[in-house]
């Protein structure tokens, strides 16, 4: 009897916990993160990255927040400018990339990251303007280079493989057609 | 209710309760970060030498308020910790910084302390970077090689 009710228990708290996600998300305090010094009165004034990020669409890597989806949702309301002349220019379409290679398709979305940066921010230094033009290359990535020069180090982490070879290889067909159009344009669907 | 307890139930039942105390302890447990939040970047090129300690830029709470053009294109910050030859006089003449840390925007750099917040002999470097985290943290060398 008592362990049918030790399990029964046990359910009970297995559904109340499905039922009610708790946030599992812990971020350290300043003085305890190992870069701030603790003696600084910084750590005492600054904001702690608990207060600003727990409010955020939840997320498993980096800061443990999805900062496209925080900023389509509304949850932030980042600045564009600091100078009223400047322009924000979005461009909403999609690239097909890696359509040879033996891992997923990379499908890269100009919306997510035109919603933060600016065209200049890569073009035409880091990527040139052409679809197929540029030779993405993982080890590059990896030291920081190309895609690398965010993601890894601000953007999400290089380990999230799959936010970017996200098109099964059954696909390729349709990919490669789009390739060869040069700008695959699939407006609306979801960024990463 | 003892006489319908089959022999060492009372174990199970104590083996049971431990299992789901560790389950317990290893859910609140299992998501604590390492270190410092991802993309916080260290900048020592000069300060060590200068003994202040070396600035924390916190990526996060900029990125709250601000999207990436704002400073990566308007104002001119190259993408490279530490590649940016930033110093106080410039700061100060509205350059970097100082853009918005003029008491106007943001708070103004009498405030040295809220930067220049790090451990001492802290290299520059972008603070649980992908690379960091696959090949060790950057070594604390001398502050101006270090870039990632």
């Amino acid at each position: 009897m008592r362990a049918r009710s030790a399990i029964v228990l046990v359910l009970a708290f297995a559904a109340a916990l499905a039922w009610a996600q708790p946030d599992l998300r812990r971020w350290l305090p300043l003085a305890r993160d190992g870069l701030h010094d603790p003696a600084s009165p910084a750590t005492r004034q600054l904001q702690e990255p608990r207060e600003a990020l727990s409010l955020l669409a939840p997320d498993t890597a980096g800061n443990q927040v999805r900062w496209v989806e925080s900023l389509e949702r509304g949850q932030i309301a980042p600045r564009s400018t600091i100078d009223p002349g400047t322009q924000v220019r979005v461009l909403d379409d999609e690239i097909l990339l890696n359509l040879h290679g033996g891992t997923p398709i990379v499908r890269f979305p100009h919306r997510a990251h035109t919603l933060w940066l600016d065209c200049s921010n890569c073009h035409e230094e880091i990527f040139r303007s052409k679809a197929g033009a540029n030779r993405l290359d993982m080890r590059k990535i990896l030291q920081g280079e190309q895609c690398g020069v965010c993601h890894g180090a601000v953007a999400f982490p290089l380990t999230e493989c799959g936010r970017c070879h996200s098109v099964p290889r059954a696909r390729t067909g349709q990919g490669q057609a789009a390739a060869r159009g040069a700008t695959p344009a699939a407006p609306g669907a979801p960024g990463p | 209710m003892e006489k319908i307890l089959i022999p060492g139930i009372r174990a199970r039942l104590a083996g049971l309760v431990l299992a789901l105390a560790a389950m317990a302890g290893l859910v609140l447990a299992l998501p604590a970060p390492a270190l410092a939040e991802y993309g916080d970047v260290v900048i020592n090129n000069h300060s060590d030498a200068a003994g202040v300690r070396p600035v924390v830029f916190p990526h996060w709470f900029h990125r709250v308020r601000f999207r990436c053009k704002v400073c990566h294109s308007d104002l001119g910050f190259k993408f490279q910790a530490g590649g940016n030859d930033i110093n106080m006089v410039k700061i100060i003449d509205g350059q970097f910084c100082g853009a918005c840390h003029n008491g106007a925007v943001a708070w103004s750099v009498e405030n040295c302390d809220l930067c220049h917040s790090g451990k001492a002999n802290t290299p520059t470097q972008v603070h649980e970077s992908t690379i960091q985290k696959l090949a060790g943290p950057a070594p604390a060398a001398p502050a101006t090689a270090a870039k990632r």
